[in-house]
Formats: structure tokens, C-alpha cells, sequence
């Protein structure tokens, strides 16, 4: 007879599956194909803005199409980015203060990029 | 680290190089450097919603020899990323893994990225010239 007297759901409650483990996996692989459009995308913009002004290209931008899709690049950049530097440092970083202070510069960085760069487009959007 | 000296692997000193281990390195590689390209993104959306002024700036930094050659840098390191990234995605569901075809794939994605790169700055010389 065993002295644990917690019932078996008890014991194994948090401890199995909860269907999220490969919830880092899928986002990396899900932003990948969103960015393989969208990096395409993004250069032909960086292509056209080349031979523009500054009116030329603040109006590019400015176009709705545009501008939702530099959002969507932006959102996918910087979250695949996240995801991806996170591996780098949890396979390289093995002192465990560096390694959680990367982890959390590397987060706050990719958030703060994201939110700066939408900011900027939909200021662009809005004019000045 | 551990309390025992044992090699962790992977010991890149006891393999002898091959396509397979050089494109897994190359893609985490220019996976970091994208990450600082992303800031360049962020940098030029500010820099388009902040005015002439700073867009010039940037456009200044963009055109000078170190700003061109990291853009070259950041060209390649995106077409190989994004080639090797979809050979990922295709053996993410099962595809490509007999030897034969996963090193003849390493170097598609290889010479693939040069080409894209090329493609990429023949675009901007004759724009360039156009303009």
C-alpha cells in the first residue's frame, strides 16, 4: 500500500500533456511561411522606395494595402525573431544569470522593435 | 557547465566538415544577423514617419560603403535563411531526407541564396542607372 495518499487524477494533474508543448515549435514554423510572402514583399518595397523621394516613399507606405502588410511583416519578423534568438541562447548560454538575462533583453527588445515600427506605420498612415 | 569534462555535442572539432552541419550553421548565423536587420526595419519606419530629415539621414547611412555592405550582408543572409527555411518547412513534413537528396538540397539552397542575391542588386544597379 502506498503512503501517498493523494488519488491518482491528483498525482498526474499537471504533469501529462496539456496540448500546448509544441506551441514554440508551431509559431516558429507558422510566422516562417507568413514571412516567406512577406519578406518577398518587403524587399519589392525596399526595390520601389529606391528611385522615390521622401513624399514618394512616405505615400507607399501610406497605401492601406501597404501598410497592412508592413504591419503583418513587422508582427511576423519580430515574434520569428523572438522565437528563433530564444533557441540560440537556451542551446549556447549555460550560466544561468546570463542566459535569463538575455532571454528577457532578447523579449523586451523584439517587443519594443514591433511596437516602435507599428507606431511609425500607422503614424505614416495617419500623416503628419 | 557540467561537474565532468566530457565533450558536449555537438564537437565541431571531431567532425570533418560536409554541406549538412555548414548549412544548419550558416542558418542559425544569419538568423542572428537578420535580428539586427530587423532593427533596420524599425529604424527606417521611424525614420519615414519622423520626416525628411531623418529619412535623409538613414538614406545617407544606407548609400555609404559600410551601410551598402551590410545591406549586401543582410541580402544574402535572408535569401539563404528564407531558402533553407523552406527546405525546414519541407522536411518540418518529411520531405528530403535520403542522403542523396539532403546534401544535393544543401547545395540548391547554397547557390540558390547567391543567385537571389545577385538578382537583388542587379535591381538596385539598374535603378540606379535608370535614375
Amino acid at each position: 500500500m502506498s503512503a501517498d495518499l493523494r488519488t491518482p487524477i491528483k498525482i498526474a494533474q499537471g504533469l501529462g500533456s496539456a496540448k500546448h508543448g509544441v506551441h514554440h515549435f508551431m509559431v516558429q514554423r507558422i510566422t516562417a511561411v507568413a514571412l516567406i510572402g512577406l519578406c518577398l514583399w518587403a524587399v519589392w518595397i525596399a526595390l520601389a522606395m529606391l528611385q522615390m523621394d521622401y513624399a514618394g516613399a512616405h505615400a507607399l507606405i501610406a497605401r492601406p494595402l501597404n501598410a497592412v502588410l508592413m504591419l503583418a511583416f513587422i508582427v511576423a519578423m519580430f515574434w520569428h525573431t523572438q522565437l528563433g534568438l530564444q533557441v540560440v541562447i537556451e542551446d549556447y548560454v549555460h550560466a544561468r544569470g546570463i542566459e535569463l538575462t538575455l532571454q528577457i533583453a532578447v523579449k523586451f527588445i523584439c517587443f519594443l522593435g514591433a511596437a516602435a515600427s507599428a507606431l511609425a506605420v500607422i503614424r505614416i498612415v495617419l500623416g503628419r | 557547465m557540467p561537474a565532468t569534462a566530457r565533450p558536449l555535442s555537438p564537437h565541431l572539432t571531431v567532425y570533418s566538415w560536409q554541406i549538412q552541419m555548414v548549412t544548419s550553421i550558416v542558418h542559425r548565423g544569419t538568423g542572428i544577423f537578420l535580428a539586427l536587420g530587423a532593427l533596420l526595419v524599425c529604424a527606417g519606419l521611424l525614420a519615414l514617419a519622423s520626416g525628411p530629415d531623418a529619412y535623409a539621414t538613414l538614406s545617407a547611412f544606407c548609400r555609404s560603403w559600410i551601410g551598402v555592405l551590410l545591406l549586401i550582408g543582410w541580402t544574402w543572409s535572408l535569401a539563404f535563411h528564407l531558402l533553407n527555411g523552406i527546405r525546414h518547412l519541407l522536411q518540418d513534413v518529411g520531405l528530403g531526407y535520403e542522403p542523396r537528396v539532403f546534401v544535393r538540397n544543401g547545395w540548391l539552397v547554397t547557390a540558390g541564396s547567391f543567385v537571389l542575391t545577385a538578382l537583388v542588386w542587379a535591381c538596385v544597379l539598374a535603378q540606379r542607372g535608370a535614375a
